[in-house]
């Protein structure tokens, strides 16, 4: 039995949107997984909950017209990675969800409250970041898009407003034309885990597949959010696909990577793991580009 | 007792396996009215210092509180809550060091108040409600600064926190050192302190009737919970009735009286209504008992030719806040060290040392574990330091057949140690994979290492060693047996069944094992601990057993005529010897005597024995690790135990309870470790999330093997097998890293933290 | 499976005036049967389980999600009770281990190979993790061991190290496999 307030279940978006409305003070609680948790410790005893657990329309994946990937922010984890415009255009951001906790978790797990809980191991988030996500949001006023990269404003913190619930995720078909990616988890264990750091890469190769066009590369616990390495991308982007070269950018994202001292892991060793895995996920994300090192 | 066709040694299936796979089976709280105050406790949040008040006024004022209660109200009644057999002998009784909540808090997550209330969110609102105004005072978590003058003192009556220090000194260490010629070895090191993590939390629930007080509880020791009850509430054990109904595992943990004394009392004081009490996982962490994380320092001076002079050993032993079962832990790993490599110099030391920490208690393996690790990483290192294989290092210095150990009596009966380990080279393919893997460059690595392990079987000299069996006649010749030992999942309640059937000489199935433990009902019996549940109830149901078939075939020798020399009692009819005849079956006889107008009767037996023999059980494992370097991370990638547990009882689940030891063996040695934040005392990952127990993905395929040496002197030919599983794959396993990376690792768990940091210095990254 | 649209009237949250506390008629298809109860809405689907319907195979372990003896089936697909509000079951279908045994009290594939291959132990975890078995043999898919050992990884276990569980999961899956395959044959025949 959980400690809570009230319960106001949402029946549509426009719905929820007026039940935050009326009551400021609630929290949006989406599969749970956090939220439930949370009051459970205490931390959210007593609160308000407006629960949008039941919005079918905010679930599933839909290739728009102009190519662009709609992931409705309460897809669950594992519908996901089933998912079969995920495996055709962005198989690594199903890959990446398939990582989160266990098979319970990642059915009641949304893409949605994994990001807007704000949390930087967020297993879909570095990977959203690679992928240059667009977040959709409907509040009173109506419709806005955010890049991912703004959404994120502090540990826990999003760029949520009043009333405004998280309603999609858009992947823009240039942001995944021509890319591919791999998407590495470290984590204690290998399943029933946070991620110690996860580092999601996705690169663009030349036609001949000796250069780098493009890459991105980014992460999560690599900061207080997630985020990308940005002067490894530029050291990288123009770098003939080499051995080397790859080992030179990943020793260049210790100019990006911020991680603290925590008791789960030392600040030298998120350093380390931080090169260890962009290596690593170059890698393997050239191989599935159709390249070689 | 080697039956020819008997169902020992065969694999039958569980006596519960039915109602388990049905959801049938009943555990504590499935039991408990849905309808029973929930009661919740307070704990410390300081890790030392005194209770200086606790405003109650606004917990009060929440709907559905019942009663609060502080430790300002409870009894002054101290009591003992490991799950030792009580002595007589004051001296030799365990530490009465904890009241039902206490002032006087020494560990962050100690026992200050608790609520009882209708329900569960209100007895959760009213104990965040509870005002705690706390003295703190100065705390030590490290049992080497516990142990320096002017340290914080946690017990009075132990100066520099040591509950209890203990030696060995066989023969002339120091003289012996003299020797020309000795190459010294000298290591530390440290295991962590560890939690069960039984999936089943601890949970009880009381009620009064009659005047007494019933405590249904999740529990490994219903008898000695009895005990413990009565003494927390001051009031005569006979006033205390404890039903222990299926457990979800236990490891040591429910092998200590846990909150059973204070459910208790919490029902006193609520008018004998019934109260539940259920630890949630994070105080089941925080608040219940672990495993001792145990510091070694080991120096062996040894000869050219392999063989050890002298042998030092010191061992510390973190004790955390409460004495529970204390010094046994230390004591029984710093045991078997003269007994392991027998040498005759030995000094040997082990403390024992209050921190503020959870109270350390029994857990799997009882000090054996944390022992094996430093024993047998150091046995590696010293054949590394002469050159020579480890395995042969073994084969040339580990118990010989014939051993004796002076105090325990115990006899190495067979050459076990060299059978196990000839049996697990040959079928892990050791000499083979030692070659593979000897010369290996690059990031990824293979190793392959091997552990031997000392355990015994049960706890007789040290303590008292009995067991009570009552065998009931039914009338379809069917038996109901009843003992004090208890099934806590390792199948207990079968090995019990199948002796029972051989004894007797009925089937298997006509057996009702009696799973439920009641005080009132059930032969008194100590309980699950020690490894000694199927060797010491064994005597108990043989002696018993033989008493009911005795009954049986003097009553076959009214009904059949025949001379009771000629009469046997096999596969549950009455047989005449002589002609292999079968003269009646048993189900005839029951109803016969029971119901006979002439001369009836109920046949029943019950008997208790007392066991004055403990018994040695060996084993090794081989396990092969894949180690990458710059990932820093070590996974075990196969791994074998072999055990000479004696006459295997039932061979597929001493299986399987071999697998379920590997398995916290491994997270043992890579992941497990109960964080405590050095500025405060919390404990900082006490849920079943950030505490890295192993998953379905994080070991390979578990192999077990057995040599199965008849024990001579048990009632079956068995020995301990419930906690010889875990206590070998940690130092096996740190030996295989060795060998794939030449990186000696000495502390546990081999974490990537860890790995970074030695691999680091290794400048192997 | 994809998330069909509630088929039965969703019912609204009920608040007493007098208390404050707010109900919910819960209606489900509990183990085959429809079933409906008032539920507090602050109740997990554990709760409403264990407490309104005694189905007791549901355990709690941890209350967080963390270990997989709360698991259940909602439409075809596991979740942790624990962590899911009863007032969501409305309109679901729920199986429980309770919900496996035949009408004669035969027991299913799967339960007796929990019982055969030894891959029982305290039983605690048991429950939970056979519905998950369920959701995996109910694929009719074939999976590696490896593939096993991720589809089971939301429970922990400390009795068995996994061993004696996967066994059990394993040879089921290549029974049920094996007698699709002939009764395929058979019909091609």
């Amino acid at each position: 039995m959980y400690d809570m307030k009230a319960l106001y279940e949402a029946e549509s978006v426009q719905d929820a949107v007026r039940l935050l409305e009326e009551h400021p003070e609630a929290q949006i609680i989406a599969g749970g997984s956090d939220v439930l948790v949370q009051m459970r410790e205490g931390k959210r005893a007593g609160v308000e909950l407006v629960s949008i657990y039941g919005l079918d329309e905010l679930r599933g994946v839909k290739l728009e017209e102009d190519g662009t990937l709609r992931i409705g922010s309460l897809t669950s984890f594992s519908h996901i990675t089933k998912d079969p415009l995920i495996q055709k255009y962005i198989n690594v951001l199903g890959e990446a969800v398939d990582m989160v906790g266990g098979p319970q978790i990642r059915n009641i797990g949304t893409i949605g409250g994994n990001t807007c809980n704000g949390v930087t191991s967020a297993d879909s988030a570095s990977t959203l970041h690679a992928w240059d996500a667009v977040i959709e949001l409907t509040g009173p006023q109506g419709v806005r898009l955010t890049p991912i990269k703004d959404f994120y404003i502090k540990a826990g913190k999003v760029d949520l407003r009043p009333a405004e619930i998280q309603t999609g995720i858009l992947i823009r078909k240039e942001s995944y034309e021509g890319y591919a990616g791999h998407y590495i988890k470290y984590a204690m264990r290998n399943a029933m885990d946070i991620a110690t750091l996860g580092c999601s890469v996705n690169v663009k190769l030349s036609a001949d597949k000796k250069v780098f066009e493009d890459v991105r590369i980014a992460y999560g616990v690599a900061g207080p959010v997630p985020m990308r390495a940005v002067h490894a991308e530029e050291a990288g982007r123009g770098l003939e696909v080499t051995d080397g070269n790859i080992e030179k950018i990943g020793d260049t994202v210790l100019e990006d990577v911020t991680p603290r001292d925590s008791w789960r892991a030392s600040k030298a060793f998120r350093e380390h793991i931080s090169k260890v895995l962009c290596k690593r996920a170059l890698r393997e994300a050239v191989l599935r580009a159709g390249g070689a090192v | 007792m080697k039956e020819k066709n008997g169902v020992i040694g065969k694999s039958v299936k569980r006596v519960d396996a039915f109602e388990k796979v049905t959801g049938r089976a009943k555990y504590t709280d499935d039991l408990c009215d849905r309808n029973a105050y929930v009661a919740k406790v307070l704990h410390s949040t300081i890790a030392h210092g005194y209770v200086k008040s606790i405003d109650t006024a606004e917990a009060e004022k929440i709907p559905g509180v019942v009663r609060i209660v502080t430790c300002f109200d409870v009894p002054k009644n101290y009591f003992p809550t490991a799950g030792h057999p009580w002595s007589t002998e004051p001296a030799h009784q365990d530490v009465a060091d904890r009241l039902l909540l206490t002032d006087h808090v020494r560990y962050y997550g100690d026992d200050v108040a608790a609520v009882v209330a209708e329900n569960e969110v209100a007895a959760a609102q009213a104990v965040r409600a509870l005002k705690v105004e706390y003295e703190e005072l100065p705390f030590v978590l490290d049992v080497h600064k516990a142990m320096e003058d002017g340290a914080p003192q946690l017990h009075e009556k132990y100066p520099n926190n040591i509950l209890a220090h203990t030696s060995i000194r066989n023969g002339d260490y120091e003289n012996a050192i003299k020797e020309p010629g000795l190459k010294k070895v000298e290591g530390w090191y440290q295991t962590p302190t560890v939690q069960h993590c039984h999936i089943e939390n601890p949970v009880c629930y009381a009620y009064m009737e009659q005047g007494r007080v019933v405590v249904v509880s999740s529990t490994q020791i219903p008898h000695i919970c009895r005990r413990v009850v009565g003494q927390a509430l001051g009031i005569p054990w006979g006033q205390v009735r404890i039903i222990k109904p299926y457990i979800g595992g236990g490891f040591g943990n429910k092998q200590d009286v846990l909150y059973e004394p204070l459910c208790a009392y919490l029902s006193t004081v609520v008018g004998g209504r019934t109260v539940k009490l259920e630890i949630p996982r994070e105080e089941t962490f925080s608040s219940t008992r672990v495993r001792h994380a145990i510091h070694f320092h080991i120096v062996s001076y040894v000869r050219e030719d392999g063989t050890y002079a002298a042998r030092k050993f010191e061992s510390f032993s973190d004790q955390g806040a409460y004495a529970s079962h204390g010094h046994s832990i230390a004591a029984k790993g710093m045991g078997c060290f003269p007994q392991l490599y027998p040498c005759p110099n030995i000094e040997a030391d082990t403390y024992t040392v209050f921190t503020n920490k959870a109270a350390s208690g029994a857990m799997r393996g009882y000090g054996i574990p944390q022992a094996m690790f430093a024993m047998e990483s150091h046995t590696d290192d010293v054949a590394r330091a002469l050159g020579v294989s480890p395995y042969e290092f073994r084969m040339k210095n580990v118990m010989p057949k014939g051993f004796t150990d002076g105090f325990s009596k115990n006899v190495n009966y067979y050459d076990t140690f060299r059978e196990c380990m000839e049996k697990g080279r040959k079928e892990f393919g050791y000499d083979k994979r030692l070659e593979k893997y000897a010369h290996q460059t690059g990031e990824i690595r293979r190793g392959v290492g091997m552990a031997v392990f000392w355990y015994n079987t049960g706890v007789w000299p040290i303590s008292l060693e009995t067991s009570a069996c009552r065998m009931v006649l039914n009338q379809d010749g069917s038996i109901q047996v009843q003992v004090g030992e208890t099934e806590i999942g390792q199948g207990a309640d079968t090995a019990f069944a199948q002796m029972a059937a051989d004894t007797v000489g009925i089937p298997f199935e006509m057996v009702h094992v009696v799973s439920t433990q009641d005080t009132d009902i059930t032969p008194f019996g100590t309980g699950a601990y020690a490894s000694r549940q199927t060797y010491m109830a064994g005597f108990s149901i043989r002696q018993t057993g033989e008493l009911l078939k005795a009954k049986i075939i003097e009553t076959a020798c009214e009904l059949t005529r025949q001379m009771k020399e000629n009469l046997d009692v096999v596969d549950g009819n009455i047989v005449r010897t002589t002609d292999g005849d079968i003269l009646m079956s048993l189900g005839e006889l029951a109803t016969e005597k029971l119901y006979s107008l002439t001369n009836n009767g109920h046949l029943t037996a019950e008997s208790s024995y007392q066991i004055k023999n403990n018994a040695y059980s060996f084993g090794c494992t081989f396990v092969e690790v894949e180690v990458d370097i710059p990932g820093c991370r070590a996974q075990v990638t196969d791994i074998l135990n072999v055990h000479d547990c004696g006459q295997l009882i039932n061979p597929a689940l001493a299986e399987a309870q071999v697998h379920g030891g590997m398995s916290m063996g491994i997270g043992y040695a890579l992941s497990e470790k109960l964080l405590y934040d050095e500025r405060t005392g919390r404990p900082l990952n006490n849920n079943l999330l950030d505490y890295k127990l192993s998953t379905f993905m994080d070991h390979p395929d578990l192999q077990a093997s057995f040599i199965e040496n008849y024990e001579p002197t048990s009632a079956y030919g068995t020995k301990a097998l419930g906690e010889p599983p875990t206590c070998s794959p940690a130092p096996a396993i740190r030996n295989a890293i060795l060998q794939a990376t030449g990186v000696a690792l000495n502390e546990i768990p081999m974490r990537p933290h860890l790995l970074f940091d030695e691999f680091k210095k290794a400048e192997l990254i | 499976m994809e998330e069909k649209k509630n088929p039965v009237m969703k019912h609204a949250v009920m608040t007493d005036p007098g208390s404050g506390k707010q109900y919910k008629l819960v209606r489900c298809r509990i183990n085959g049967v429809e079933r409906e109860t008032m539920v507090d809405v602050r109740a997990s689907l554990t709760d409403m389980l264990r407490n309104d319907y005694s189905l007791s195979s549901v355990k709690k372990g941890c209350e967080v999600g963390e270990c997989g003896a709360c698991n259940v089936i909602i439409d075809g697909e596991c979740y942790n009770s624990c962590i899911y509000l009863a007032v969501w079951a409305d309109g679901k279908d729920i199986r429980t281990l309770e919900g496996l045994m035949g009408p004669n009290g035969e027991l299913s594939d799967i339960q007796q190979a929990f019982i055969d291959e030894a891959a029982v132990q305290c039983g605690f975890c048991t429950p939970g993790v056979i519905m998950s078995a369920v959701e995996i043999l109910e694929s009719g898919k074939e999976y590696t061991r490896d593939e096993l050992r991720k589809l089971l990884s939301g429970h922990l276990c400390r009795c068995t190290g996994y061993e004696n569980i996967l066994n059990a999961v394993e040879k089921t899956m290549k029974k049920r496999l094996s007698e699709k395959e002939a009764a395929a044959g058979q019909t091609a025949e």
